[in-house]
């Protein structure tokens, strides 16, 4: 699926820093980074917040049946991490085959996520490896 | 606000509709429900139109202006609403809100997707829009995905197996046996569940809800008038609608549906009703967990019981509560926009007496139950027959 | 007089190893094994690339360096298998690193030694007060041609050198550096050519062995010093064998490159082969200890450097990511059918 470059682009510090953000009001922290606290709503006060990307696998799945972007790559697995900063966050967890469970710790990396056809754009993201 | 009713109901056969594009779909169960209520088209005075991803299935928008093209309804208002997989009752929630309000009487509902002419990656890509595109569909994060992530976390904090995952399946094919206008009639074991293709581990395709074309359709009133049109209108005694997150991560728990438990709470106080008033019930089973989630955040069982019960059969046909008769999305089919429209007229046919083998005992309360994305959007409504 | 500040490396994870290459083309595997010095080498996953293996190693040299991102002038990435013909691998490394955006960034390349020419430019623009801190990556993901010698060694890895002019800073300072170049084709890889050629034996002799002789032996003129003045010396490793023949005839000794001698265990990985190398005998080196590099890239040149160990190197070490440590840790073996699936050889519908 072809993207625009900008898609990709103004989010690019999130996707590859795991920069999310926090409410000054209440402290909660988000990722990824939302524009209003879903406490505070009006009120929030938001900061940006790097999280450090370590944390333990919350939930996860092997996807088999992908969406077109992912056709080559199918299986993968997926996972809903824990961040040790609080928030959950969804991302690749690579277990080299070896297999994930629940409350393993992980730790965030540097992948291609997807690629624009033989062509098109490299797609870079945070995912998760065993820590 | 006025109290309203269903007086009449169509439906199209679900399934792989290979000689039927969307127009025709929807003209089948659109015309169906005139019929059914004793309408004619120029009668109907404002149409909606549930469909989710009609332009990326078919590339067709403007769908609802369509729908009231196609049907005759002479340039009414036609409004197209699109909540995911709860576009269907989306629109039921919105016609019976311009009854209630006084401003329309005659209102036609419709729901439509026609899946088939995608390519199965096609389709994934387009129904995990329902999803966060932005954080889960950009990452390959698909539906079942979402689903399969919400299961394994069940499995993980309540002991839920896939078998009992299995035995939903199993039991809404059984249903769908009965269901002339069910994609699939035909019986599955646990074992042909559990040995099925993966598509999103734990979840096998089996337990999911299959790629489907189809529409569904009502015929809305305010019930002071109904008797005009039918000799057992089904009054609409609640109905109610909340969202949450569009990403599962941002929830606050992903082993319920928050959504489902405020529009369930909403819903039933409006009726005056608790869960167990409830006779039939046709909840969102787009894959086996859901159902599982849903009986628990509706209040039929306590978190964690709902798998067991249903392995015991607690929810099959005449049992203690009948649910998802007409087979489900699971064994009925799911053409996502008319999936919320389908559900209604299922219970309005259990209400009305008229689901042949498989009608519930005396069922004198129904209830709707239908979720869009990973439970972004929840709708539930209350029916019951109108003596 | 600059030097290095912070290093960092990373090889990935996935391996193949000699006799299951050979079991495919039906070649006697302790041939080559002894012919190349190599067990096994790295194989990148689908999802890596020079640039995920240059932030890797980026993100390491930094938090090793104990500086902040944003004070680095200069980010230079070396590599021949850059992700894209057009469009920089520095900027993906600088955006993933948050070096902020005041600092200039070019790609390099010069087949296996453009990340030791990118550290040239640095102590060049560090010794001027042109920039305060600047970084060079070595990093590749290397192709073999599938039946070629090649495909025994071309491998995947890269390391990153954070190089600065302050004293107390520096980990090892770069004494000096020369270079030796001349215009030799032995390796090339023309514009959109899936795998690079060669000419055989001529890549060895008139390539290799000549041009980092030259390079050291300008070096040891230009400095004085003797192969038994360097307590460590670092040469380019094409294979496990080369770096040995050229060490002995240089007058080096087995004990002074083995720390650096990587790859027999994670095979060549080109732009980043002298730059682990000499990671891993950082990791190792006390302070006031000497270390000579000398890389060498195809096409052809040598860059050799003097490098003097500073104290500041003990207090670092607690925040290094040893090499030898890395590269044993985690490793999963695949065979070759997958090897050539994350490659990307093989393609679904």
């Amino acid at each position: 699926m072809e993207r625009s470059s900008a898609s990709l682009w103004r989010k690019i510090n999130s996707r590859y820093n795991m920069v999310g953000n926090e409410c000054t009001n209440c402290g909660k922290a988000y990722f990824p980074p939302r524009l209003v606290c879903k406490d505070c709503g009006r009120k929030s006060k938001m900061q940006s917040k790097k999280f450090n990307g370590t944390g333990e696998v919350y939930s996860y799945s092997k996807i088999h049946v992908p969406t077109d972007a992912f056709k080559d790559s199918a299986p993968y697995t997926v996972g809903i991490i824990k961040l040790d900063e609080g928030p959950l966050v969804e991302g690749h967890i690579i277990d080299d085959g070896k297999g994930v469970n629940i409350g393993m710790r992980v730790k965030s990396a540097f992948r291609r996520m997807d690629v624009d056809g033989e062509e098109g754009l490299i797609y870079y993201h945070f995912k998760f490896v065993p820590e | 606000m006025r109290d309203v009713a269903i007086i009449g109901v169509g439906l199209t056969k679900f399934g792989e509709r290979w000689e039927s594009g969307l127009r025709e779909l929807m003209a089948e169960a659109g015309l169906a429900a005139l019929e059914d209520a004793n309408v004619e088209s120029k009668d109907v005075e404002i149409v909606y139109g549930g469909t989710m991803a009609s332009g990326r299935f078919i590339g067709q928008e403007h769908v609802a202006a369509l729908l009231a093209d196609q049907l005759g309804f002479k340039n009414i208002p036609a409004v197209r609403i699109e909540n995911a997989c709860a576009s269907g009752g989306s629109a039921l929630r919105q016609g019976y809100m311009a009854v209630a309000s006084g401003m329309y009487n005659l209102v036609a509902v419709g729901g439509v997707e026609k899946m088939t002419d995608a390519t199965s990656t096609e389709a994934t890509t387009a129904l995990g829009g329902a999803g966060d595109q932005e954080w889960e569909l950009s990452q390959g994060i698909t539906f079942p995905g979402l689903y399969a992530l919400m299961a394994r976390r069940h499995m993980y904090e309540y002991g839920t197996t896939v078998e009992q995952m299995a035995s939903v399946a199993v039991k809404n094919h059984d249903n769908a046996c009965k269901n002339k206008y069910a994609q699939f009639h035909k019986k599955f074991t646990i074992s042909d569940i559990l040995n099925s293709k993966v598509v999103a581990d734990p979840l096998r395709i089996l337990d999911c809800s299959p790629i489907s074309d189809g529409a569904a359709a009502v015929i809305l009133a305010p019930l002071e008038i109904a008797k005009k049109y039918t000799d057992t209108p089904i009054h609409i005694i609640g109905s109610a609608q909340a969202s949450d997150t569009l990403g599962l991560s941002d929830r606050d728990k992903i082993t319920e549906i928050k959504a489902t438990k405020i529009a369930a709470e909403d819903a039933f106080r409006q009726a005056k009703i608790s869960s167990k008033d409830v006779n039939v019930l046709e909840v969102h089973d787009c894959f086996t967990i859901a159902e599982i989630l849903a009986m628990e955040d509706m209040g039929f069982y306590k978190k964690g019981q709902a798998a067991k019960a249903i392995e015991d059969g607690e929810t099959t046909l005449n049992s203690k509560i009948s649910v998802n008769t007409s087979g489900g999305l699971k064994g009925c089919g799911h053409p996502v926009g008319a999936t919320g429209i389908k559900q209604a007229v299922e219970v309005t046919l259990q209400l009305r007496g008229e689901a042949g083998e498989r009608q519930v005992n005396g069922a004198e309360i129904g209830v709707t139950h239908n979720v869009g994305g990973s439970g972004a959007t929840s709708v539930v409504h209350v029916m019951k027959r109108h003596n | 007089m600059s030097g290095i500040i912070g290093y960092g490396s990373y090889v990935p994870n996935h391996r193949i190893t000699v006799e299951e290459i050979a079991r495919v083309w039906g070649e006697d595997p302790e041939s080559i094994k002894n012919g190349l010095n190599i067990k096994e080498k790295s194989v990148p996953s689908r999802d890596e690339d020079a640039a995920t293996i240059a932030v890797e190693a980026a993100r390491k040299a930094v938090y090793h360096s104990g500086i902040d991102a944003k004070e680095i002038g200069a980010i230079y990435v070396g590599s021949e298998s850059h992700p894209y013909a057009v469009k920089p691998t520095a900027t993906i490394v600088s955006e993933a690193i948050s070096a902020g955006h005041n600092f200039t960034a070019s790609d390099l390349e010069f087949a296996c030694k453009a990340g030791t020419a990118g550290m040239q430019m640095l102590m060049g623009m560090t010794d001027s007060n042109m920039i305060k801190y600047g970084m060079t990556i070595g990093a590749d993901t290397s192709q073999g041609r599938p039946g070629d010698a090649l495909e025994y060694t071309a491998s995947a890895g890269g390391a990153a050198f954070i190089i600065g002019k302050e004293k107390k800073e520096q980990i090892a300072e770069l004494i000096t550096t020369v270079s030796y170049t001349s215009d030799t084709p032995d390796f090339w890889r023309r514009e959109g050519a899936g795998f690079p050629s060669h000419g055989g034996r001529f890549t060895g002799e008139p390539g290799y062995f000549r041009h980092i002789t030259k390079a050291t032996e300008l070096l040891f003129e230009k400095t004085g010093m003797k192969a038994n003045d360097f307590d460590y010396a670092v040469f380019h490793q094409p294979n496990g064998k080369f770096p040995i023949l050229v060490a002995k005839k240089l007058g080096f000794e087995m004990k002074q490159i083995e720390h650096g001698l990587i790859t027999p265990v994670i095979g060549n990985t080109y732009s980043g082969a002298s730059l682990i190398g000499l990671a891993a005998t950082l990791d190792h080196a006390k302070p006031r200890e000497k270390i000579l590099v000398t890389s060498f890239g195809s096409g052809a040149g040598s860059d050799s450097f003097a490098i003097e160990v500073r104290e500041a190197i003990e207090e670092k070490r607690k925040r290094s990511d040893k090499v030898h440590e890395m590269i044993s840790k985690n490793k999963v073996y695949i065979d070759y059918s997958n090897y050539l699936k994350s490659r990307g050889s093989i393609k679904k519908k």
